[in-house]
């Protein structure tokens, strides 16, 4: 049991029949996240990384639909699992945590309607219990006076309140994995820095895995334990997460890198990766970076596979770089 | 809240005054009642003494005062047909329009939004499309035809519901209602059924507009991932949202109602209020009429007082609004 | 595809081509009304229709108000049963031996002539104030669009039954009364429309060259309304035609030597409990057909016209 990841993710496809064309928003996906850890899913809008969070949950929708892969949760294929099965799994196994918290509370509704439902979907608990719940899961993610917010509505908190609130939700049922998609994108990053404290400790505690989503690597480099780098639908790297940061072997993941501005950088120029993130519809054939690739060559013609370097780390290249800081 | 309250109060009657005026003063246009009251051999004499005991040859603005005076006591005057008070008139047939506007609402609400939901839901299939295209042909098919022809088919050709009259009626606190009985409800069908074809269709595209609308919100979404039974979803969170817009427009157009029965009654003999003023129209029964339109009109600006509350109930972010406004 | 980038599209097409065929927003409107079968059959049937009203006398089988051809000796005749003077009733004839065929030819007429020319009259109305309350503004705006907002808020019928109660009988009556109606829907299009164009920079052009404010406002604004304004009015010709057919039903519209469609329905309701369907019942498919497909037409034209809607 220790040895069998939370969530396997296995040569995932999630694919959009739509008019224009068949969109590979998901295309060749793998990576795994064990109890307790956190993995930073790291990529451009459009990459991918949303349309991974919402395939394990089952929550693609039409036109969407994942059509190769799998998805093992504890050993069983989420691929192909029947509706109800993955309605018992959702918010109760596995939660998600979503990018906007504006939107993601039902403004039409009270805190306690919309904490107390998701308790009640998952468990026979009386109205008291389950009351008792939501104030500890408020209490538990920094939320002052939870008794008096719970009769309160979403309009009536702050952004970063409603965060909370939503992750309190996440946590209601004790899943064993959350599924984090962007979620302090939206908030300052006062506000941010103290929710990643809150995240990063909940997991040490309880054992929860994470895959926590987002385009930002300095949350990553803080926050996350493994990482794996999105592009145009697939993983190119993945790995320990100071390994991939120090020493990325992607021109991909090195570009990225290179277009943070940071401290000891200061009065260079900011690298940029030339040109733009291809249209979905339209991935040039063989490797998907190589137009924008200094290092490509008539090799890159043929796709390059998902392949392991050294200890844990892979890389999806035809001409990986030196591991050299860069 | 109270100010917002108070200030909705006085717009409303400000509302009320207004029309009074246009609607007195339109009226009082309206052909000469003298005609129609006095006997054919009257001499000079009578029709001045008439003329004189209904106040006719006052100017305008003291008939005006005068009507207002009345109306402020709840008097409208004497019908010139009936020679009964013409607020005793429309309270009397009140109960019946009232009966078939809420039947008809009923009918538009009940039917109306699991199909809008539903054509939301699936905007694809085959029945979705079916129940679009009907509401538009409900939208534009004139009422009175649709009523004639449910006249011919169910009760000319089939027999199967009576096609004119209100039926045996049942007291209720003292109130005449036919909801109640068998014979009752039979006469009710058509009619109410004629005039929910019109808010049935909007209530359907209300609902299917709403349901698209919030389908694809966030929440939505994020009430599937807290693992919800698509009964809850629909039934809770969409049902909730889809809510104000179609409250607010029926509200809004329970008004409607009342009006578009006077063609309803028409087709189908239906004692109330609006058959009582195509009659009154065509006997040139002034206080009837008049009385009549200011009713319809306090009637419209209660509903709509009314609406602004229900509103607020339903939509807490409107609630917080007001509350600092 | 992006609008502009659709635009840039064409100008190469057009480029190309130019020698064949020039790409006129007109052509490109017609071309794009065109891929709805449903809307072509709906704008064709509408040609039709008022083709027939147009030459209605040249058409009718016979001419239902001559006094001296109508006999009531052919009334309540059976559709296809031969009149007196020789002629196959095809749809039968009504309670005073009018043939329904003939009848309703002429009431088509009326019809179409009261509604479109209500709509054009209110139309006008409509536009005038409604451009002047989105360029002036202020005072001028706030009392137009209040006036525009009571009106509104009460159901066309009522305020329709009131006027018509008030004015009496008759085909010009009745054409007031439906203006009156109609006039604050344009306004309010109009004014609405306008208030966006207002803000544009070409208008801010105009004015920075010293035009008078009579040709902004008409020659600037006005054709860039016109969009919306087509397609409310297309709506509001079946509206007004629908309207009319309702008041003239509870017999305060048109007097009865000038029968519209709603007036015939009107006429041969009383027959109807006797099984006498057709006089009543083909008047009515006529105005239904009137009405579906006008409104076919100004369905499809909301959907071309509406640039939000172009992919």
């Amino acid at each position: 049991m220790s040895d069998q990841a939370t969530l396997e993710v296995r040569n995932l496809q999630t694919h959009f029949f739509t008019k224009a064309g068949v969109v590979k928003a998901v295309d060749d996906v793998s990576f795994s996240v064990g109890k307790g850890k956190i993995l930073g899913l790291v990529g451009e809008s459009g990459s991918g990384k949303t349309v991974t969070g919402f395939s394990i949950l089952g929550l693609v929708d039409e036109p969407g639909r994942v059509v190769g892969g799998e998805i093992l949760y504890r050993g069983e294929n989420l691929v192909g699992a029947s509706q109800e099965r993955m309605r018992q799994l959702r918010g109760n196994n596995i939660a998600m945590i979503f990018q906007d918290p504006m939107m993601t509370l039902n403004p039409v509704l009270r805190i306690d309607t919309q904490m107390i439902e998701a308790i009640k979907a998952h468990q026979k608990v009386s109205d008291d219990e389950a009351r008792q719940r939501c104030r500890d899961a408020l209490g538990q993610v920094g939320i002052p006076a939870p008794e008096e917010r719970l009769k309160s509505y979403p309009h009536q908190f702050s952004g970063g309140m409603r965060q909370r609130v939503a992750i309190a939700i996440a946590l209601l049922n004790k899943p064993e994995l959350i599924v984090a998609d962007e979620p302090t994108t939206a908030l300052d990053v006062t506000i941010q820095g103290q929710i990643l404290y809150e995240v990063q400790k909940l997991c040490a505690e309880t054992g929860t895995a994470m895959i926590w989503i987002t385009h930002d690597l300095s949350v990553v480099a803080g926050l996350a334990d493994e990482v794996a780098v999105m592009y145009a639908g697939r993983v190119v790297e993945s790995g320990e997460v100071d390994g991939v940061l120090d020493a990325p072997q992607h021109p991909y993941t090195a570009g990225l890198i290179g277009s943070v501005p940071s401290r000891n950088a200061r009065g260079k120029r900011l690298q940029q990766i030339p040109g733009m993130t291809p249209s979905l519809l339209n991935l040039p054939v063989g490797c998907a970076f190589k137009t924008r690739c200094s290092y490509s060559t008539p090799v890159c013609e043929t796709a390059p596979v998902l392949s392991e370097v050294a200890g844990g780390r892979q890389v999806r290249c035809h001409h990986p770089l030196a591991t050299e800081a860069v | 809240m109270t100010v917002f309250v108070i200030r909705r109060l006085m717009q409303a009657a400000l509302v009320v005054l207004i029309m009074s005026l246009l609607v007195f003063g339109g009226v009082f246009l309206v052909g000469d009642p003298v005609e129609m009251l006095v006997a054919d051999d009257a001499d000079q004499a009578e029709r001045e003494a008439i003329i004189k005991s209904m106040g006719l040859d006052l100017p305008f603005y003291i008939q005006y005062l005068r009507f207002i005076g009345n109306a402020l006591q709840g008097d409208m005057g004497n019908s010139f047909v009936f020679q009964e008070s013409a607020m005793h008139l429309i309270a009397e047939r009140m109960p019946a329009t009232f009966e078939l506007a809420f039947a008809a609402l009923f009918i538009a609400v009940v039917f109306g939004i699991p199909l809008g939901i539903y054509a939301g839901l699936n905007a694809n299939s085959w029945i979705s499309k079916t129940i679009m295209t009907t509401s538009i042909l409900g939208f534009s098919l004139p009422t009175f035809w649709v009523g004639i022809m449910m006249i011919l088919f169910f009760a000319v050709i089939m027999g199967w519901l009576p096609s004119s009259g209100r039926g045996e009626t049942v007291d209720v606190f003292g109130i005449q209602l036919s909801l109640f009985t068998l014979d009752g409800l039979s006469h009710v069908c058509l009619p109410a059924v004629n005039l929910a074809l019109f808010k049935l269709s909007m209530v359907i595209r209300l609902a299917r507009a709403g349901t698209r609308e919030v389908v694809h919100q966030d929440y939505i979404k994020f009430a599937r991932a807290k693992g919800l039974s698509d009964t809850r979803i629909i039934g809770v969170h969409l049902f909730k949202n889809i809510m104000i817009p179609v409250v607010t427009v029926l509200g809004l157009e329970f008004g409607g109602l009342v009006a578009f029965s006077v063609v309803t009654e028409t087709v189908f003999a239906w004692p109330g209020m609006g058959k009582l003023l195509i009659d009154s129209i065509n006997f040139l029964d002034r206080p009837v009429i008049v009385a009549y339109l200011m009713f319809v009109v306090v009637l419209f600006v209660v509903i709509n007082l009314i609406v602004d509350v229900l509103y607020s109930v339903l939509d807490p972010r409107v609630r917080l609004q007001e509350m600092k406004s | 595809m992006s609008a502009v980038q659709e635009n840039a599209d064409h100008g190469r097409a057009g480029h190309s081509q130019s020698a064949v065929e020039v790409e006129t927003p007109f052509r490109r409107f017609v071309a794009d009304y065109m891929e709805n079968k449903i809307a072509v059959f709906g704008a064709i049937s509408v040609f039709v229709v008022v083709l027939i009203a147009l030459f209605g006398p040249l058409i009718a089988p016979t001419d239902p108000y001559d006094l001296a051809s109508v006999t009531f000796m052919d009334n309540k005749l059976e559709p296809g049963e031969q009149m007196g003077n020789g002629v196959t009733a095809v749809l039968g004839t009504d309670g005073l031996g009018r043939d329904m065929v003939s009848a309703m030819i002429y009431g088509l007429r009326i019809s179409l002539g009261v509604g479109i020319g209500s709509g054009i009259i209110a139309l006008l109305i409509g536009v005038t104030f409604g451009l002047c309350a989105a360029y002036f503004g202020g005072k001028v705006d706030t009392v137009i669009m209040r006036i525009v907002d009571i009106q509104l808020s009460f159901p066309a019928i009522l305020v329709a039954l009131v006027l018509l109660a008030t004015l009496g009988k008759g085909i010009d009556k009745i054409i007031i009364a439906l203006v009156v109606v109609q006039w604050a829907y344009y306004a309010r299009t109009v004014r609405g429309s306008a208030l966006v164009e207002r803000r544009r920079e070409y208008i801010e052009a105009a004015t920075c060259l010293g035009l008078s404010k009579r040709r902004v406002i008409f020659r600037h604004m006005l054709p860039n309304c016109l969009p919306p304004l087509i397609v409310v009015a297309t709506m509001q010709v079946a509206h007004a035609i629908s309207l009319e057919a309702t008041l003239s039903f509870l017999g305060l519209g048109l007097p009865v030597t000038e029968p519209s469609l709603g007036l015939l329905i009107a006429n041969g309701f009383e027959y109807i409990m006797s099984g006498l369907y057709w006089i009543s019942v083909y008047p009515g498919l006529a105005l239904l057909f009137t009405i579906v497909t006008i409104n076919l037409v100004g369905d499809r034209l909301r959907d071309v016209l509406n640039p939000r809607l172009q992919k």
